[in-house]
């Protein structure tokens, strides 16, 4: 077999097993993942949130007048006389939680809500069927129907980002649009970093335990520098590409899941393609840089001592990101 | 030694090379034939490992050439060139058996189960096959780079200080490896400054001192040459006057006669008998490597 082959193939298998290469590929992925099921969990604490299922809410009216629109979306309203009453069927499970409205509250706008849960706070569908409750109840026969809707839900606010011609641009923005490039900027650098340092380490190890001498008595510079860039670089790909695979998983789920600001959160398949091209060349690029700073250094920490004034040029754009942004 | 119409395995010619304008290796020429052993041997920093660099082309000579089978050093040369470097080192996280796999088929002679096996077991290390090397003991992780070195049956040797930090089994061992080697027709060179242990190995030697070649052929024609007409002996009683004897020097064990040019080795000993000590032991006086280097050393000074 070709020389340079045979170290490709013995570098990677020797990347491939090291503990800090398992480590960083799987650590990115696992996470995220975790930051997902926290986020999962943390939501789950604060209430019920299957969907399909009618909350039953009870409440005291003190105030008077609260009487209808006890259908709100996911939440059904049972009116209690009183809230011992309300304090027992609370206690018996035939509600779920139940609210007070005091005599003042028009003046004050204050609601004391009783629930068995601990939780951080009231569950967001908990909240709007309260709150489209008593809007209802208390524009009922003042407001025409549209109107009520509208109080309950003032805006929905759709932004569209222009170019400089007055056209809609491409890129519309926004924090998932903002997100995934910016995390996956970092998960370059680190594949980039950690593969071509591999080759910086590498060598310095093979100078330090003397195997330089005995690996030059069998191949040349040449095959040797070759065979462990293509080797380290086809390591990195693969890290590259676990991380990729488990960035268009995760977005999904956490689209899903989470909602919110992350609801757009996707990673198109373009950007996938162009992630891999990015990391091939500023791969290489860093691999031959790092073979080079290598080569000069005697040991592996003086090569990376060395190597620290290209790993900081990288970095720069980083630091001046804040500017074009 | 030679086959007829075969080149040397080596030749080197004329080698120099000079790091900061001083020549480490200035002008050495030398070649080794098939079936021999021949010592590089010299003092620390005389040029040696630097000499042998040049040969497995890590280092390119200023000047001069370096054939190997009779052709040019080339990548497929080195496949044939089998070389222990002096600082040894191994992939500590390689198992033995992988040790063995990967450096042999880096010469394009990926070796067999067969013969990792075969060579383990010559050298006692077939239990620790699967064993990393940085389990090893620094006696065995030696083993198993001159295994390395020899695995993938090359036609020359080179073997840099190869005794170094081995125990007395062990150099016995690899001795009796390099013999074996010789019988089946391999070139051996042997690189080392401690002179006396290559003594009884070499067949013919290249002295070098501070870059330059002092001494060059066959070992027994050099000693021949070399030789201060002394003998030593060993015995029991008194020992009187005795004829062509011009200086006298007692060591430990045994005192060495100085004879003068016209008294031969025989006739001193019949000198001896007759005057009736009794003789444990009686040899006429080589000089040992050491002896000659030194001799050759302050020559070159004067």
């Amino acid at each position: 077999m070709n020389k340079t082959l045979l170290i490709l193939r013995h570098e990677f298998a020797q990347t491939i097993r090291r503990k800090s290469f398992i480590l960083m590929t799987v650590a990115f992925p696992l996470i995220a993942l975790l930051a997902i099921l926290a986020f999962q969990t943390i939501g789950g604490l604060t209430g019920p949130s299957e969907p399909g299922k009618i909350i039953e809410i009870g409440y005291v009216d003190y105030s008077g007048g609260f009487v209808d629109y006890t259908q709100q979306d996911g939440v059904e309203l049972i009116s209690h006389p009183s809230e011992e009453d309300a304090t027992e069927a609370l206690l018996a499970d035939d509600i779920n939680q139940y609210f007070v409205i005091p005599v003042d509250y028009l003046s004050t706008g204050i609601v004391s809500r009783y629930t068995l849960d601990r939780e951080l706070e009231p569950p967001d569908i908990v909240w709007q069927g309260i709150k489209s409750f008593l809007i209802s109840n208390l524009l009922d026969q003042q407001a025409d129907a549209e109107v009520v809707e509208r109080v309950k839900y003032p805006l929905s606010l759709a932004s569209i980002t222009l170019d400089e011609s007055g056209n809609i641009a491409p890129q519309q923005g926004g924090f998932s649009a903002f997100i995934v490039p910016y995390i996956f900027s970092i998960l370059l650098v680190m594949a980039i970093f950690t593969s071509s340092g591999f080759i910086l380490q590498g060598l310095g190890e093979e100078k330090e335990n003397r195997v330089m001498e005995i690996l030059l008595s069998s191949v040349s510079p040449r095959q040797l520098i070759t065979g462990k860039v293509l080797g380290l670089g086809a390591a990195g790909l693969i890290q590259i590409l676990i991380w990729l695979f488990a960035a268009r998983f995760l977005a999904d789920m956490a689209s899903s899941s989470i909602g919110g600001i992350l609801s757009n959160l996707q990673v198109p398949a373009d950007f996938l393609i162009i992630s891999l091209v990015y990391f091939i060349l500023g791969y290489l690029l860093f691999a031959v840089v790092m073979a080079g700073v290598g080569s000069i250094g005697a040991t592996a920490r003086e090569s990376q001592q060395l190597s620290m004034i290209f790993t900081l040029s990288a970095m720069l754009p980083f630091f001046l990101v804040s500017l074009i942004m | 030694m030679k086959d007829a119409g075969l080149p040397p395995t080596a030749e080197i010619s004329n080698i120099v090379k000079s790091y900061d304008h001083k020549k480490v290796v200035d002008d050495v020429s030398f070649s080794i034939e098939s079936g021999e052993i021949f010592g590089l041997i010299g003092p620390n920093g005389a040029g040696k490992t630097t000499t042998i660099r040049m040969i497995m082309d890590i280092v390119l000579p200023d000047s001069g050439s370096i054939r190997i089978l009779g052709e040019k050093i080339s990548p497929d040369s080195k496949n044939k060139i089998g070389y222990l470097p002096e600082e040894r080192g191994l992939y500590k996280k390689l198992s033995v058996w992988q040790t063995l796999t990967y450096l042999s088929s880096l010469k394009n002679k990926p070796a067999s189960n067969k013969r990792i096996e075969e060579l383990l077991r010559r050298v006692d290390l077939l239990p620790h096959k699967d064993k990393k090397i940085e389990e090893l003991s620094r006696g065995m992780g030696q083993l198993i780079q001159f295994l390395a070195t020899i695995i993938h049956d090359p036609q020359l040797v080179i073997l840099d200080e190869p005794f170094a930090n081995l125990d007395p089994v062990n150099t016995e061992l690899i001795k009796e490896i390099i013999f074996e080697m010789r019988k089946q027709g391999k070139a051996i060179i042997l690189s080392t400054h401690r002179m006396n242990e290559v003594e009884k190995l070499c067949d013919r030697i290249l002295m070098i001192d501070n870059g330059r070649s002092v001494l060059y052929g066959k070992l027994t024609d050099i000693k021949k040459k070399y030789r201060n007409n002394s003998v030593m002996v060993d015995y029991e009683g008194e020992l009187g006057e005795l004829e062509g004897v011009w200086r006298r020097r007692q060591d430990e064990g045994h005192t060495e006669l100085f004879l003068d040019d016209k008294t031969s080795p025989q006739k001193v000993l019949s000198q001896i008998l007759e005057q009736g000590a009794s003789i444990n032991h009686f040899e006429v006086s080589t000089p040992t490597l050491n002896d000659i280097f030194l001799q050759v050393a302050a020559e070159n000074d004067e």
